[in-house]
């Protein structure tokens, strides 16, 4: 930190004061919001935009602060004599240039997004929202237990009240309330494990956790706590319920924040964890982190096969590549456990360009929902469809969004995925025989999700804007606005340039690999600027740039072809019609339809409900429901026990004097005759 | 001399006992403070004479504030709110009064067992009472669960903190000044408090039988 004296020189500054200005600026401009709740224009064509360009120079800052050396600061804030400690380090700067970069295009769209008359004033969703971003800065600065867990606290609240911004419709409460109950049980589980990290030295720094050498036993239960408390936040299986029911209830941008850059906090901290403050990891941690990964990616991928409303459905594919995040994860530990780093560093590469590529493309995925949302009023698939004729600039920067989350090349999610089946692909150098059998069934169950996760993308796009409208009013959905252009517009770049350049994304997070197993990619992969080879040329390389000029060379000789070929040659007539002289929107297959061959496949992951017309029916119905097997296996009996014992403890209620006064007599003599023995 | 003081003792404190059971046993409101009178009375005699014995003179200090507090004050609030409660001659139904006395009588009993340890490591004069004074406690703790009405409770409430002040001067020669003040103090606002609430009790039920209290709960 500066002196004061220093202070007004903007030229001696150190990144880290640059990134407590952004702070101080988003709580500014949340606090300016205040004062001018119900004035639309000044919230959105002011602070939200200016929250944004101090979301660029977040960006900026993080992007500088990942290669230079970790900077601390001491803050006096808080309680006297326990002050918040920041330290800047290259981890923390990744994350905040993921922070950053979402927030500027999320923001950006935010400018556009929100209108009068739903529920909370737009000034004090403007304070919410910038609280929201300051606080997950702050998280991931923060460099003691006591910091850390009031901005992650500062976080769940201020995400509650933006979840439940319409807070007058019952679903919506519901779902707000079931975010906050796992968001506190799960910060509970830190706070335990910060307990046992700081190994009874009654000292919360993060510096001195790092210096302590825990048991191997109290180790396990701090990352296993960490592990609990950490998913809770994440959504991994079966923490995940809160995640179907809050995004599909916040407004789109919040949902964008929430699904791009709050679950990766709970990332941040697990790596944090696992890798800086609880020195060396211990092998088998690694195969939790695998069994939990692959089975959240698994289910979450499998659900959102199934869903029909579109937020819900993006809910379940965060579920899915949190999923593949903690499979990295454990792929990471193990490796580095079994003395590989530079292994582990590929796998911790994946994972980190995950984090970034999910980040983009699932926020470009969320505010595009929003625009859809704003311009139909609906989140059903069933009844959207043909939107890219009216909506053409929405519908493109979806697709990108689409393909990059389909793990496609040549956009980021390609990269991400292909690097963590590539360090899949070195496990046979494992000295375990038990890990080498183990591990090419995971990496058959990540080339699954990988592939279900196309189709759903498929789906996604396909029933919401190709096809004919599947109703009326969508004639007259309007295209995107201007802010909400430029939004979805950043977003986009950053899906193309971590498609397009991942040799130099790379080489840039190399110090954190560095940092978190002691080694890096850069080296390896420093030989080609355009060819992208992790461990050695030979075994395999992937240039994006050649790939995209191969698509585009096809695209064009294929256009080219047509054109020669069949150039005036079309021909229209009445196709096949099936004694249908007619045809319209509702002959198109539908969402449940498309959803439904994975609904036959995944049969007992599911609980349905079906309700079919009869033949005589006079009006035939459709319904079908399919539900979270864990509200039933899990969560439903949890509630019924708490219920059942709570009115247990109600008997003790009677009402009446004497009772109560029994009950101190016979624990007075309880007590006496205890003294008495 | 001194063979003579403990046996006085001893006496004052059978008398306390008695009175403690006659409290359990006895039906009617009017009778009761009465008795809780008496064993104000007891209590200062039984003070002043472990006073005398042990030549402590703030023990004289101590039963001064008992007969003022005790057996002159709150008697006559209870039967001023007696009176205008129009409650004086009410009989209140017991719960089966020999059920009731057994119990005492093994509370007693347990109560002289746990204070047998204690008076053995005790060198006060009134050792042997300390049981006496624990039974006179759970006994008035007992009245308190039986009584239906809330004027009895409250004597029952009162007479247990005489027990208590009982127990002190019998085993250590009384509390610190400043503890005996402030628990006289606290008992003559405990009063005042329970004399409102037996108003409020009153003018909601029409009766002073604290099983209406039962209503208040929520199913």
């Amino acid at each position: 930190m500066i002196s004061t004296g220093a202070f007004l020189d903007p030229s001696s500054w150190v990144h880290l004061d640059w990134v407590l200005l952004v702070v101080a600026a988003w709580l500014l401009i949340g606090g300016a919001g205040v004062f001018a709740l119900h004035r639309l224009a000044l919230v959105a064509r002011v602070l939200f935009p200016a929250g944004g360009a101090f979301g660029l120079l977040l960006f900026g800052v993080a992007l500088s602060a990942i290669v230079s050396s970790p900077e601390v600061a001491v803050l006096p804030l808080g309680l006297p004599g326990l002050p918040f400690h920041f330290r800047l380090d290259s981890l923390s700067a990744f994350f905040l240039m993921i922070i950053g970069g979402v927030a500027a295009g999320v923001s950006a769209f935010a400018a556009g997004y929100f209108r009068k008359g739903e529920g909370t004033p737009p000034g004090l969703l403007a304070l919410e929202y910038h609280i929201f971003l300051a606080s997950m800065v702050l998280v991931v600065l923060a460099d003691d237990a006591y910091a850390f867990m009031v901005m992650w606290e500062t976080m769940a609240l201020s995400s509650f009240f933006l979840v439940t911004a319409n807070h007058r419709i019952v679903e919506i409460q519901r779902a707000g309330y079931l975010y906050l109950l796992i968001a506190h049980v799960g910060a509970l589980g830190i706070l335990l494990c910060f307990g046992i990290l700081q190994a009874d030295t009654g000292d919360y720094t993060f510096a001195n956790m790092r210096s302590q050498e825990i048991l191997p036993n109290r180790a396990s239960i701090a990352f296993l706590l960490a592990l609990f408390g950490f998913g809770a936040k994440a959504g991994i299986v079966p923490l995940h319920v809160w995640l179907p029911e809050a995004h599909p209830a916040a407004p789109s941008p919040v949902s964008a924040l929430m699904s791009g850059v709050m679950l990766k906090t709970a990332i941040y901290g697990v790596l944090r964890v696992v890798f800086d403050l609880l020195g060396t990891p211990l092998w088998w941690w690694s195969l939790v982190l695998l069994a939990v990964g692959l089975s959240t990616a698994l289910f979450g991928v499998v659900f959102a096969a199934v869903q029909v409303d579109m937020k819900r459905l993006l809910a379940y594919s965060s579920i899915e590549n949190i999923g593949l995040l903690f499979t990295g994860i454990g792929l990471a530990v193990l490796f580095s456990t079994q003395g590989m780093p530079l292994m582990a560093a590929l796998a911790l590469t994946a994972v980190l360009y995950h984090v970034a590529s999910h980040a983009f493309f699932k926020g470009l995925l969320f505010v595009g929902t929003g625009a859809v949302l704003h311009a139909t009023r609906e989140r059903n698939l069933g009844k959207l469809g043909g939107l890219i004729r009216t909506m053409p600039w929405v519908a493109w920067a979806m697709l990108i969004g689409v393909l990059a989350s389909a793990g496609l090349p040549p956009f980021g999610g390609f990269v991400s995925e292909w690097l963590l089946l590539q360090s899949f692909l070195f496990a046979p150098d494992l000295p375990s025989s038990f890990l080498n059998m183990l591990i090419p069934v995971v990496a058959a169950l990540i080339a699954l999700v990988a592939a279900l996760a196309g189709y759903t993308m498929v789906k996604f796009f396909g029933i919401i804007f190709l096809g004919q409208p599947r109703e009326e009013k969508l004639a007259q959905a309007h295209d995107a606005g201007r802010w909400e252009r430029i939004g979805m517009a950043w977003l986009v770049t950053g899906c193309i340039a971590l498609g397009l350049f991942p040799v130099q994304f790379i080489a840039l997070i190399d110090p954190v690999t560095q940092l978190l197993v002691g080694s890096g990619l850069a080296r390896t992969v420093g030989g080609s600027s355009w060819l992208l080879a992790p461990v050695a040329i030979e075994r395999a390389s992937y240039g994006p740039t050649i790939f995209l000029l191969g698509v585009a060379a096809s695209f064009a000789l294929a256009f080219l072809l047509v054109r020669l070929f069949y150039h005036g040659r079309v021909r229209r007539a009445a196709p096949w019609d099936c004694g249908f002289p007619w045809q319209n929107a509702r002959m198109q297959d539908t969402a449940e339809g498309f959803g439904q061959p994975i609904r036959q496949i995944f049969e007992p992951f599911f609980r349905w409900e079906r309700e079919l017309p009869t033949a005589f029916d006079a009006r035939p119905r459709y319904r079908v429901s399919v539900t979270d097997p864990f509200w039933h296996w899990l969560y439903l009996p949890l509630a019924a026990a708490v219920e059942r014992l709570a009115r247990l403890i109600g008997l003790l209620q009677q009402g009446r004097i004497a009772v109560y006064l029994l009950y101190s007599f016979v624990t007075l003599i309880a007590v006496l005759l205890v003294v008495e023995l | 001399m001194s063979e003579f003081v403990a046996q006085l003792i001893n006496l004052l404190a059978s008398m306390l006992l008695i009175l403690a059971f006659a409290m359990i046993s006895q039906r009617r409101i009017l009778s009761l403070i009465h008795l809780f009178t008496a064993q104000g009375a007891t209590l200062v005699a039984a003070t002043l004479v472990v006073g005398y014995a042990t030549e402590q003179p703030h023990l004289y200090l101590s039963a001064g504030i008992t007969l003022v507090v005790k057996v002159i004050l709150i008697p006559l609030l209870l039967h001023r709110v007696i009176n205008r409660l129009n409650v004086r001659w009410d009989i209140e139904t017991l719960i089966n009064i020999p059920t009731t006395m057994i119990v005492g009588i093994a509370l007693v009993i347990f109560a002289f067992d746990l204070a047998l340890p204690i008076s053995r490591l005790s060198t006060s004069i009134a050792r042997g009472t300390l049981g006496i004074a624990l039974a006179c406690v759970l006994l008035s703790f007992l009245m308190m669960i039986t009584r239906a009405k809330a004027v009895p409770q409250v004597i029952g409430f009162l007479s247990m903190e005489n027990g208590l002040f009982f127990a002190a001067t019998s085993a250590t020669y009384g509390m610190p000044m400043v503890v005996e003040l402030g628990i006289a103090l606290d008992v003559l606002v405990g009063i005042l408090i329970l004399g409102v609430f037996m108003f409020q009790i009153r003018e909601q039920f029409d009766s002073l039988d604290i099983s209406h209290l039962e209503k208040l709960k929520e199913d």
